[in-house]
C-alpha cells in the first residue's frame, strides 16, 4: 500500500514537469516517462525518447532529478527504452487540448487550424522549430501555425 | 575485431558522417526553412549515431563510452560507406547524397527491425519512423530540382551521375555482413537491390532524369579504406576532443 502510494505521488511530481521545448504539456502528457518502479530505497524511472535526435531528452533526464530530489527522493536510476518507439498515438485527448489552446495543431490524420478550425490550410515546410512540428498557414484565416507530426 | 561490434560501427558510422555533412549546411542553407530541415535531419542522424555509438561501447566492454567512439578513433577505424563522407559542394549534390542514402535506408531499416538482436531492431523502429520522412523530403526536392528550371535539371543531373558509383557499396555483401545475416541480425543486402531500383527510378522518371548507366562502383567503406573526404571531415569534427581531451559543457 505504502509503495502504491508512493508511485502514485512520483506519477504527480512527474505530471509537473514541463516538456522544456512546449511547456505547456508536461512529461507525463508527453508520454515520455513508460514506467515508475519502486523498491525500497531505490527509484527507476524509465524514459524513452520523442525523437532520436530530440535534444531535449538529457534535460529531461537532469529534471526528473532535479525534481525528485528536491522531494527527497535520493537513489533515482533512470532508464531509457527503445521499444515500443514513441508515438503521437499515446497522447490523449486533453493533452490534444492543450496544445490546441497553445496555438499549436494536435497530431491528428488531417490538419486543422488551431485558431478558426478550417481544414483549408498548406504547409510552409515539414520541419518547424522543434523536430516534432510541422509549419503551415490557415489559408481562411491567414494563421501561420505550428502542427505536431503525427509518427 | 568482434563481428557485431563491427557490424554496429558501420551502421553508427553511417548515421554519425552524413550528420556531420549536413550540419555543415546549418545557418548557410539557401533558405530559412531548408536550413531549418537539414539541421532537423542532421540531429535525428546524431540521434541514431549516439544510439548506436552506445550500443557499440556496451559490446566493447571496455571503459569506453559513446563519445569517445565518436572523437577518438583514426580514420581506418571508421567504417561508413562511402557516400556518406562525399562533400556537400552545392545544394543539389547534398540533396541527390541524402536521396541515394534514404532510398536505401528505407529499405534496410525495415529489414533490420526484425533482426534477432533486440537492441538493434530497437533502434531500426525507431528511425523507421523517421527516415520516412527524410526520404520524402529529399525526393521531393529531387523532383523539383529535376523538374525546375534548365539549370537546376542540369545541376542535379550531375550530382545524381557523379554519386552514382557510391549506391552499389550499400548492396554488397562483406564478410561481416555475411556473418551477421547467418545468425540472423543482419540483413541481406542484396536482395533489396531490386526494390531500391525500382524506388529511384519511379522519382528519377518523375524529376525528368534518367537512371545513370554508369556502372562502376567504388568501396573500401565498410573495411575503414576511405576517399580523400573522410580525414578532413573529422579534422574538424574531432578538433575539440582532440585539443582539449574529455572537455565538458
Amino acid at each position: 500500500m505504502v509503495t502504491k502510494l508512493k508511485t502514485t505521488k512520483i506519477w504527480e511530481l512527474l505530471n509537473n514537469i514541463p516538456d522544456p521545448e512546449i511547456p505547456i504539456i508536461s512529461i507525463v502528457d508527453l508520454g515520455v516517462v513508460r514506467d515508475v518502479g519502486h523498491e525500497e530505497n531505490q527509484l527507476t524511472i524509465t524514459i524513452t525518447p520523442t525523437y532520436s535526435g530530440c535534444p531535449a531528452i538529457s534535460f529531461i533526464k537532469e529534471e526528473i532529478k532535479r525534481n525528485l530530489e528536491l522531494e527527497g527522493f535520493k537513489s533515482i536510476q533512470i532508464n531509457t527504452s527503445l521499444s515500443p518507439p514513441w508515438t503521437t498515438d499515446w497522447m490523449n485527448d486533453e493533452t490534444r487540448k492543450k496544445l490546441k489552446e497553445a496555438g499549436i495543431a494536435p497530431p491528428e490524420k488531417y490538419v486543422g487550424c488551431p485558431q478558426c478550425n478550417s481544414r483549408n490550410v498548406d504547409i510552409i515546410s515539414e520541419f518547424g522549430s522543434t523536430a516534432c512540428k510541422a509549419m503551415y498557414k490557415c489559408v481562411d484565416c491567414f494563421e501561420t501555425f505550428e502542427y505536431f507530426k503525427c509518427i | 575485431m568482434d563481428p557485431l561490434l563491427h557490424y554496429v560501427l558501420i551502421l553508427a558510422d553511417d548515421a554519425l558522417i552524413i550528420a556531420q555533412r549536413l550540419s555543415e549546411w546549418a545557418y548557410k542553407a539557401p533558405f530559412l526553412e531548408e536550413d531549418i530541415a537539414l539541421s532537423n535531419i542532421s540531429l535525428d542522424m546524431f540521434g541514431r549515431a549516439n544510439m548506436l555509438l552506445e550500443y557499440a561501447a556496451k559490446i566493447k566492454g571496455e571503459k569506453t563510452d559513446a563519445d569517445e567512439l565518436a572523437f577518438k578513433r583514426h580514420e581506418r577505424e571508421y567504417y561508413n560507406h562511402l557516400l556518406c563522407e562525399q562533400p556537400n559542394v552545392h545544394f543539389g549534390d547534398t540533396i541527390a547524397r541524402q536521396f541515394l542514402f534514404d532510398s536505401f535506408y528505407i529499405l534496410f531499416l525495415d529489414k533490420l527491425s526484425k533482426s534477432s538482436d533486440k537492441q538493434l531492431a530497437a533502434i531500426a523502429s525507431k528511425s523507421m519512423k523517421e527516415v520516412t520522412y527524410h526520404f520524402r523530403h529529399s525526393s521531393q526536392w529531387v523532383i523539383r530540382l529535376g523538374d525546375g528550371t534548365d539549370e537546376s535539371h542540369e545541376k542535379i543531373k550531375n550530382s545524381i551521375n557523379k554519386l552514382w558509383i557510391f549506391t552499389n557499396e550499400f548492396f554488397m555483401m562483406s564478410n561481416i555482413d555475411k556473418k551477421m545475416q547467418k545468425n540472423k541480425i543482419g540483413v541481406n543486402r542484396e536482395t533489396l537491390k531490386p526494390a531500391w531500383e525500382k524506388n529511384v527510378k519511379k522519382i528519377l522518371m518523375e524529376a525528368k532524369l534518367e537512371i545513370p548507366t554508369n556502372g562502376s562502383t567504388i568501396s573500401g567503406g565498410k573495411e575503414g579504406i576511405h576517399t580523400e573526404h573522410l580525414g578532413h571531415l573529422l579534422s574538424e569534427m574531432q578538433f575539440l576532443q582532440r585539443a582539449l581531451p574529455d572537455a565538458k559543457w
